[in-house]
């Protein structure tokens, strides 16, 4: 009964409680054991509440949680304490969503594996041997493990889509904007999204209804960005339980919805296996109806370089923060990779250098987002999503890219140039490769979840991916 | 770009950061390889680009001028909403 329990996405389990089939009690209850079972192999959970009520789901460490330790895995916040909540915590709450936990992640979100903890990797569960992407691992590791019924997890580069893409789960970055960053610990400022990591798109969408929307304390996140999705009729009523659906869901088609593929997303160092199966969705989508085009999107490729130069610009002036006064800990313990970074940064905004590094990279984002809005807009392409892989591979071996930095933020080719452009992007699982998940990428327009979760449902209601669930028999 | 140990010296010094003898010959080395990468960036013609440092294009967001919620747990304790000593 209790496996029953956590196995429902986050609307079946309202539509149970709801029927009565089972108290708010027995069902965290069955989530708090499945927990103690598998946590200590995965170390998904920084902290587990195990007085948790209401429906569980699992934070980001990176987010503030009001009264509760959040250490951003580092040593540098071990003993943290926020005295107040994330807008999006605040929102949760007010939906009487419990925090079941907390979840580990690479420190201060600095990572595509989940390997910069500093209380340990989170495992795969679909392979312990390999990292289960990050930086929100735990997040997408409790979701893929049925440990929450959903979780948050905060996007930089690629940080949601990527663990939800490895372990084989839906992961949503919003469009910068969208959700209001207030108590998310920053990395890079103009980068930084927070999001959804659920079973199914439908509960993504759910949720991404309830975290939205300004607060009055991030100055981008305002009125007219998000007033035109989400819309109504995708809520769910909690009193009736009854679930209004798209009309183009509802339709179970995609005809005359226009998909771009981008060849520079199918080049050198694109796993074979991995293209196969993203091929196999794309067929799919034609398959439902939609018209498939081969677009270019010819910056892309600088995505990585310009990434790597602004993000740790940012970081550099972000981190300053933790100077042994206001937070305690000495800046020596700080990772290897936030210093990496912070370094980074601090190089590439020194005198002399500004130019080179700093202003150029900013100018090639330009070029990155004309890129997308070229696509998008008619005459040139006028597709309404754009598609291709997550990950340029599967899951990895735990360690394999830990000593060689390069080659880890390489990893982020097909999602980094999304956050350069401040575009919303999905991933949904489209199969499996050695055994391992691929997540599918879908890439909408500015603000405009609404059609990238429209096809995510439609794709993910036709196929059978999201019945597959990782076997944990430890 | 090669970055040399005198180099990471200044750097570290100017994100206040203390490194060990490893840690600086590591960084040297790993930051040398990191903007041989980032050179790449040269290839773009930027030419009258104006740069992106923020998406949304927004600027000067203001809000209503009003008391809004605070953090008293921040402050040594208070008296009728405000600080005191």
């Amino acid at each position: 009964m209790n496996n029953n329990i956590t196995k429902l996405t986050l609307i079946e389990t309202l539509k149970a409680l709801e029927e009565k089939q089972f108290s708010e009690k027995e069902l965290n209850e069955a989530y708090l054991e499945r927990i103690k079972k598998l946590n200590p192999s995965l170390n998904a959970f920084l902290m587990v509440n195990k007085d948790t009520k209401g429906i569980p789901s699992a934070i980001k460490d990176s987010l503030c949680t009001k009264d509760i330790k959040t250490t951003a895995a580092s040593k540098i916040l071990e003993n943290f304490i926020p005295p107040y909540n994330a807008t999006v915590v605040d929102k949760l709450l007010e939906k009487e969503i419990g925090i079941i936990g907390k979840t580990n992640c690479d420190e201060f979100t600095m990572g595509s594996s989940g390997e910069n903890s500093a209380f340990g990797p989170t495992k795969n569960p679909w392979d312990l041997t390999k990292v289960p992407g990050g930086s929100s691992s735990g997040s997408a590791v409790a979701v893929s493990a049925d440990l929450c019924t959903f979780a948050i997890g905060t996007d930089t580069g690629c940080s949601v889509r990527t663990p939800a893409s490895l372990c084989g789960v839906v992961g949503l970055k919003p469009s910068y904007g969208r959700v209001s960053r207030y108590g998310a610990i920053a990395m890079a400022s103009s980068f930084d999204q927070i999001g959804p990591i659920t079973k199914t798109v439908a509960d993504a969408r759910l949720v991404l209804e309830w975290i939205s929307g300004p607060d009055g304390f991030d100055s981008n996140c305002v009125e007219i960005a998000s007033s035109k999705t989400p819309r109504n009729d995708t809520s769910i009523s909690l009193s009736t339980g009854v679930i209004a659906i798209r009309q183009l869901a509802e339709k179970q088609s995609l005809k005359g919805l226009k998909v771009g593929v981008p060849k520079e997303y199918f080049g050198e160092g694109l796993d074979k296996g991995v293209e196969k199966v993203i091929r196999g969705a794309i067929s799919k989508l034609k398959d439902l109806g939609a018209e498939i085009i081969e677009i270019s999107l010819p910056y892309m490729k600088y995505g990585i370089a310009a990434y790597y130069i602004l993000v740790p610009c940012e970081i550099s002036s972000n981190f300053a923060r933790y100077d042994a006064i206001r937070y305690g800990s000495a800046r020596a313990e700080f990772g290897p990779e936030i210093k990496r970074r912070i370094m980074l940064g601090t190089f590439a905004l020194s005198a002399g250098y500004y130019d080179d590094y700093y202003a150029k990279a900013a100018k090639v984002r330009t070029l990155i987002k004309q890129d997308f809005e070229n696509a998008f807009n008619p005459p040139a392409g006028g597709v309404d999503v754009i598609v291709g892989p997550v990950s340029p591979t599967v899951a990895w071996n735990l360690g394999e890219k830990v000593n060689d930095p390069l080659s880890m933020y390489k990893a982020d080719i097909y999602t980094c140039p999304v956050n350069l452009a401040g575009l919303p992007g999905l991933s949904v699982p489209c199969g499996f490769s050695e055994g391992l998940p691929v997540g599918l990428q879908i890439i909408g327009k500015y603000m405009d979840e609404e059609t990238i979760l429209d096809v995510g449902e439609i794709y993910e209601q036709n196929t059978n991916w999201k019945e597959q669930k990782p076997e944990l028999s430890f | 770009m090669k970055l040399s140990i005198e180099q990471v010296k200044k750097v570290a010094k100017l994100a206040n950061l203390s490194l060990t003898a490893d840690e600086e010959n590591l960084y040297a080395e790993q930051l040398s390889q990191i903007l041989d990468y980032v050179d790449q960036l040269n290839q773009v013609d930027t030419l009258g680009v104006e740069p992106t440092f923020n998406v949304t294009g927004l600027s000067n967001v203001m809000r209503k001028d009003e008391d809004g919620k605070s953090l008293p747990k921040n402050g040594p304790y208070k008296t009728k909403g405000v600080f005191e000593e």
